[in-house]
């Protein structure tokens, strides 16, 4: 009976013929099977990615709108109150465990404020306001170190900028500081945050693993923990694979976006 | 007349530092931010080496009438679900984080450097196979590759380590080989190849000690990214094992008596914090000390 099993699942061949066996079923768009929750596992990355993708986007969106505008501030105000203020936010965002401060902010909205819920997940589609609830806390959590990474990215790219001549020119014709900075100094500045910004998409994978522990969301992060702990071996080589995919495919975006964004570039 | 000319130029010639490395450490100690960090580290580091005479109860001792006390006199940071100090679990906890840092650079360095400082030497096709392997590490999340790896060796502090070290490998090499193919172009390099030294005795005494510089600042924010990593392969269940204690393990525990016992997620993540906080203040530090064109 167990020879019977091992002939089936190509356990008894050497490990190189087990691997070639995998990847000509990658190739075909089968990632195994899970003993433990019998399901294909194709099916199982189909359920639970979008969950951990719309976590991450609303992750990123957050990383967006916290990180930038402080970047630009602390650029603009280089070397002041603002810019160390700015500088130690981020250093401290950086530096802070994720699961952590999921942990924390558990306790003080949902255990001492009562504001939202500290666990679960409900669907975009069935009831927008009540997912928005659940994913807002977890989404603050995993955005919070790509945040402090976007923040240094933009100090860095805005400092170059603001030293350009062109800022000289306009500040020289009379322009008002605003619009010298969004105008003409951002919009140079946003080309390599842009770019590395897409490469940080990437660590999302890594702090969504914490962020569905912390806050029971069950996405993909959560399933790899859980197949790692039940052993379900196919599970684990499917979500390796398929996050390494998901994470080379935005790394060449990211190389395209640079292309695009970038006039100097597009002739060559 | 000569003599008081020579004499403020001599003091100011003997108070200048002699050599890079000195010079480097007196731009250290200039920042202040950095010093404070480099503080901390040797408070924790002095913490955990002296923990058996700085812990005031035994961190696995169980008392069941002191289940989840707050903190008090007696027990300063309260006291965990199974009646333990959480404090003496805080100092002995110190220990397996901090190991645990240093040993996975270490590992992630044993590996990483010289196969960069091979890639960029040799360079040819040895290049671009190492270059391919590394793309291929570095296309997976260093977590989900440290999870799969602890998995694969089974949960423990010393295979968390080996996960930690190798998953970070990539980053010394990418450092390496770029420090290197930068050190290579210099003409101290070709001199030395031009008097007859193999290949290897050029790489190792003339171009390695020239590479040191960005490996330590790699090295140190590595050791900060470590420390949150074993934390939360602990956290998960994937590290230390209990009933030894570790800050994440501490974690894990604490969210189930979170509206019960606060204290016990405060404190952990708040060693974690500050700790690795003080690795990126002088790895920041050193980045901007060892900078050559600060010099």
């Amino acid at each position: 009976m167990l020879a019977q099993i091992r002939a089936e699942l190509w356990l008894d061949r050497p490990l190189p013929v087990q691997y070639l066996h995998w990847m000509g079923n990658v190739l075909q768009g089968n990632l195994g099977f899970s003993w433990r929750i019998r399901q294909p596992v194709a099916e199982l990355v189909l359920q639970k990615l979008p969950v951990t993708l719309q976590l991450g986007t609303m992750a990123f969106i957050i990383a967006v709108l916290i990180g930038v505008p402080t970047g630009i501030i602390a650029a603009v105000y280089r070397n002041r109150f603002l810019d160390y203020v700015a500088n130690g936010v981020g250093l401290a965002g950086l530096s802070t465990p994720n699961f952590w401060l999921g942990i924390m902010l558990i306790l003080l909205i949902s255990v001492q404020l009562g504001w939202l819920p500290p666990s679960g997940y409900v669907p975009l589609t069935e009831d927008w306001r009540q997912s928005l609830a659940t994913t807002i806390m977890p989404a603050f959590v995993l955005g919070n170190a790509i945040a402090a990474i976007l923040m240094r990215h933009t100090r860095s790219a805005m400092l170059t900028s603001l030293d350009q001549d062109y800022v000289r020119t306009a500040r020289a014709k009379g322009l008002r500081e605003f619009v010298v900075v969004i105008r003409h100094a951002l919009r140079n500045a946003l080309i390599p945050v842009v770019t590395l910004g897409a490469l940080e998409l990437g660590t999302l994978f890594s702090g969504a693993v914490l962020t569905e522990q912390v806050f029971s969301i069950p996405g993909f992060g959560k399933m790899v923990v859980d197949a790692v702990f039940n052993r379900d071996y196919p599970v684990v080589q499917g979500v390796v694979l398929v996050t390494a995919f998901l994470y080379v495919m935005l790394n060449l975006l990211a190389d395209v976006l640079y292309v695009v964004i970038n006039p100097r570039l597009r002739g060559a | 007349m000569s003599t008081t000319v020579a004499a403020p130029a001599i003091a100011r010639t003997a108070a200048m530092p002699r050599s890079p490395m000195q010079l480097a450490v007196r731009r250290f100690l200039h920042r202040p931010v950095a010093v404070a960090g480099l503080l901390v580290i040797v408070l924790f580091v002095s913490v955990a080496a002296f923990a058996p005479l700085i812990a005031p109860y035994d961190p696995v001792a169980t008392s069941w009438s002191a289940i989840r006390k707050a903190p008090s006199l007696a027990h300063w940071m309260g006291t965990d679900e199974n009646g333990r100090d959480v404090l003496a679990r805080v100092v002995y906890g110190a220990r397996a984080s901090l190991l645990a840092g240093v040993v996975a650079v270490l590992i992630a360095a044993g590996i990483g450097v010289p196969a960069g400082l091979l890639a960029g030497f040799a360079e040819g096709w040895i290049d671009i196979v190492l270059s391919r392997i590394v793309d291929a590490m570095l296309a997976c999340p260093f977590l989900i590759l440290a999870i799969a790896l602890a998995a694969f060796l089974g949960p423990d502090l010393t295979n968390a380590m080996i996960a930690i070290g190798v998953s970070t490998a990539p980053r010394f090499m990418r450092v390496a080989r770029a420090a290197t193919l930068d050190a290579s172009s210099n003409e101290y390099v070709e001199a030395a190849r031009a008097i007859g030294n193999p290949g290897w005795r050029v790489a190792v005494r003339h171009v390695l000690p020239n590479i040191v510089p960005p490996i330590m600042v790699q090295g140190t924010l590595a050791i900060a990214a470590a420390i949150i990593a074993e934390a939360s392969l602990s956290f998960l269940g994937l590290g230390q094992q209990p009933p030894a204690p570790s800050w994440g393990s501490m974690l894990n525990s604490a969210q189930r008596f979170l509206s019960q016992a606060p204290w016990l997620a405060v404190f952990p993540g708040l060693a974690i914090f500050l700790v690795v906080l003080s690795f990126n203040l002088v790895g920041d530090g050193l980045r901007d000390a060892l900078d050559p064109r600060g010099r």
